[in-house]
């Protein structure tokens, strides 16, 4: 059983040598009372009936694979894209060290996130000594210029005030008085990820201008406001900021994370890099208007840059596809004054064309798909302007109205009348829907991967593909860096899905002197 | 004019409910609109302005219908008499679950709901017994009640309980905007009351705001499930809320209040009597009190 330090084998294929097989059998007979392999069988197949579907749809007080995160790994995020701002968890270590993991394996990058480890002392006197010790160590270790922070559960529970504590640690010359930590409250068991980014900005937003809103001027700096809600593609951060550059506007990306997590391996490691700095904020009040990337996210948002910097923050799709891109265009070119470029429209032509081109092969493919809001919103409205069909649209954190406005888009479609739309639903869910009714395909993050398996196992007829667009992506690398958002982001997705219907073609007609009379070189 | 949001406090079985319900009564009277907000799992804090048992509380329903974001604010506010807006936060049964959530809960939906934007010019929230834990803090913090009113009377313990809350404030007012806006006297006809109260209001640096005389119409009116001002509007009583209630409206007297060491809180209450200074009877029994009295005769 030993390895050859010459040759050395990971855990596949290494297991599948024979004696390593053996092991593990005799582990199973001997230790684990294996149920028997016809049983075991039989409750598979049961799972991937109607029966199970109709039954799995009444659970009520049960999860099974959520379809989303929880708030203050939206904070976390939020908080990394401002210059210099170190993410302050207040409340339990295990849960940081989660966040941190969690982006880690997505980004293939470091993430800096500090905890003022709530312990049960903490839990019983309340976590306020913790707040003073953290602050005043986090900002002499790692010299942040500002901190954020946001709360895990249990500070929650048992109703620890920031506003108060922040005050108190300032008042206690813990911290200095004039060191700026902005605050959000974001209990896990309250909404998602994408709650908590919305509340998190709102919190960097509200400690920056409420005060100080008697010297700002609507519309007096020229510039446009961007705000990008939970957006983990780094490529969307660079287009927006790239198609703005070529309209000539002057614009404020509001939260960007592009640079901190992305930084470059030559010896240095940067803590900080990159984001929207604090003198950007402060005079964010001061633009024409503020543009909100993902609207459905950012409700908190919205109502705050409503109500207090008096902007329209006007209803806007995500940009993503084709005419929804033209929207978030023209409606830059009427608040800048500026005309739409010759680069963009010649963009936006080779978009089209790469549709055509394509369009053969997805007209009329079935998908299904899952990830956040905005997202599964702009990724249903793509694929009906590709001729493609989703069939199970997913959303596991979204609300009625927004179901109800998705249905419309649905329904103004041709390829959009025979999708359902779900929300407050989990993938065990979709596992059933995927079952019973097969799509092509299913777009969402690497969980799905565990759908496709069991749909293999049910037969290679039954097996629905993977495609990876969303968050997290865990097991392919690099996928973090493209860009879903604009002309370009359709580009992209649109040379994944159909890559991907190729490559399963491919791989339909690949047996010999059978089906690879259909096994073509030019597609 | 901005809404002024006050949290009134005081140790269990005060009389705090039936003093707010009795002075927003008083206030809706005279043309204030007022919305009360239970924070107590027990949901007692509405049922005189409501003439109910309880009301359906933001916990009871949201447990019901799944999910706290499932309700609008029309399930959970009512409307009692003269048009009081009324609304309980709820909670667990005893024994189980964490109230203080409850509170926190039901505060953040009425906040995102909008039930304070309409158009009022009181919110009153009826906090349970003592601030046992963050969640009953909730109503006291930033943007929230900014001013206190702690329900005393003459007995130590409610005095006890009076000077801990007032620790609690300070907690909050020394970075915050929180201050406490006076004591209510809800006599229980003990001995100096008044003066009693007038000098702990003076320690702490706040006011006595009224002096509540006890009156059995209290009693008879919330059998009835009524306020002693709709019950009995002529009777004596019912003018000492009116006047409370008067004197509330043009209250500016808000401080961060200097809470009493055990030491000077017991020193005062020695000053008034309540307590003997002879600390040589500290830990005696009954029995021991009367042998020693018996050897010194002897």
């Amino acid at each position: 059983m030993s390895q050859d330090t010459e040759v050395i084998k990971p855990g596949y294929p290494l297991f599948l040598e024979e004696n390593y097989q053996e092991s593990l059998a005799q582990k199973r007979a001997c230790f684990e009372e294996p149920f028997p392999e016809e049983m075991l069988e039989e409750t598979f197949q049961w799972t991937t009936t109607e029966e199970y579907k109709t039954l799995n749809f009444k659970r009520e007080a049960l999860t099974i694979n959520p379809a989303k995160a929880c708030q203050p790994l939206g904070a976390v995020l939020c908080a990394l894209g401002f210059d210099k701002c170190l993410p302050y968890v207040h409340g339990s270590q295990g849960c940081v060290a989660y966040f941190r993991t969690y982006f880690n394996r997505h980004f293939k990058e470091p993430v800096a996130c500090v905890s003022d480890s709530m312990n049960e002392d903490a839990a019983v006197f309340g976590g306020q000594k913790n707040m003073f010790e953290g602050l005043k160590n986090a900002k002499a270790l790692y010299k942040p210029e500002m901190m954020a922070v946001s709360t895990t559960c249990m500070a929650e529970v048992i109703g620890d005030d920031l506003n108060a504590f922040i005050g108190n640690a300032k008042e206690g010359g813990h911290i200095p008085r004039d060191f700026p930590v902005a605050f959000a409250h974001t209990p896990s068991f309250v909404g998602s990820h994408a709650t908590g980014w919305d509340n998190m900005f709102e919190g960097v937003i509200r400690h920056f201008t409420l005060k100080s809103m008697q010297d700002k001027q609507l519309g007096s700096s020229g510039k446009l406001n961007i705000v990008p809600g939970f957006e983990t593609y780094l490529g969307n951060f660079r287009v927006i900021k790239r198609m703005l550059r070529e309209m000539g506007a002057e614009f404020t990306l509001l939260s960007d994370p592009e640079e901190v997590l992305d930084t470059p391996c030559d010896g240095q490691y940067r803590m900080y890099a990159g984001g929207t700095t604090q003198v950007e904020v402060k005079e964010a009040p001061n633009a024409v208007d503020t543009l909100l990337l993902q609207p459905w996210q950012l409700v908190k948002t919205r109502k705050f840059v409503q109500d207090t910097w008096k902007h329209e923050a006007p209803a806007l799709h995500i940009p993503m596809g084709l005419s929804w891109t033209d929207e978030f265009l023209m409606k830059v070119s009427a608040l800048t004054g500026k005309p739409i470029p010759e680069s963009l429209e010649k963009e936006r032509g080779r978009l089209i064309d790469m549709m055509t081109d394509s369009h053969a092969w997805l007209h009329g493919k079935r998908f299904a798909l899952w990830g956040d809001a905005d997202f599964v919103m702009g990724m249903s409205h793509f694929l009906l302007e590709l001729g493609a069909e989703p069939i199970h649209i997913l959303c596991h954190h979204a609300n009625k109205r927004w179901r109800k406005e998705l249905q419309g888009v649905l329904q103004s479609s041709p390829y959009g009348q025979g999708a359902e739309v779900y929300t407050g639903k989990d993938l065990w869910h979709l596992r059933s829907l995927v079952f019973s009714d097969k799509p092509d395909f299913m777009i969402g993050n690497s969980y799905g991967k565990f759908i496709q398996r069991d749909t293999r196992r049910k037969g290679k007829e039954h097996e629905v593909p993977l495609i990876r667009i969303g968050f997290p992506i865990f097991d392919r690398h690099h996928l973090h860096r493209m860009t879903t958002l604009g002309y370009e982001g359709a580009m992209y997705m649109l040379t994944t899905l159909v890559n991907a219907v190729l490559e399963r073609l491919d791989e339909e007609t690949m047996t010999m002197g059978k089906t690879d009379y259909g096994f073509d070189l030019v597609r | 004019m901005a809404i002024r949001q006050c949290a009134v406090y005081g140790k269990g079985g005060i009389g705090k409910s039936t003093t707010t319900q009795n002075l927003v009564a008083a206030m809706a009277e005279a043309e204030k609109k007022v919305m009360i907000v239970g924070c107590d799992p027990k949901a007692d804090a509405t049922r005189l302005i409501l003439h109910s048992k309880a009301q359906e509380t933001i916990m009871h329903l949201a447990a019901e219908q799944g999910s706290v974001e499932d309700l609008e604010l029309e399930d959970v506010l009512r409307a009692g008499y003269r048009g009081v807006r009324c609304v309980e936060s709820g909670g667990p049964e005893p024994g189980v679950g964490c109230a203080g959530r409850g509170v926190i809960t039901a505060i953040n939906f009425l906040e995102e709901e909008g039930a304070y934007e309409e158009d009022l010019d009181f919110v009153f929230y009826d906090v349970l017994g003592d601030v046992v834990c963050g969640g009953f803090a909730m109503p006291i913090r930033e943007n929230k009640a900014q001013e206190i009113y702690i329900v005393v009377s003459g007995e130590m313990m409610a005095m006890y309980a009076a000077n801990n809350i007032a620790r609690g404030i300070v907690k909050y007012a020394s970075s915050g905007s929180v201050r406490l806006a006076g004591l209510i006297c809800n006599s229980r006809q003990t001995d100096r009351e008044a003066d009693l109260i007038e000098a702990l209001a003076a320690r702490l640096g706040t006011q006595m705001i009224h002096f509540v005389p006890r009156d059995n119409v209290v009693q008879r009116a919330e059998i009835r499930r009524m306020t002693v001002i709709e019950y009995d509007p002529t009777s004596k009583q019912a003018d000492e809320y009116r006047a409370l209630a008067q004197k509330m409206i043009d209250n500016k007297n808000f401080v961060v209040p200097t809470p009493l060491s055990m030491d000077e809180l017991e020193e005062l209450l020695m000053e008034f009597g309540i307590l003997d200074d002879d600390e040589s009877m500290v830990g005696k029994t009954a029995a021991e009190e009367a042998s020693e009295r018996m050897a010194a005769i002897g």
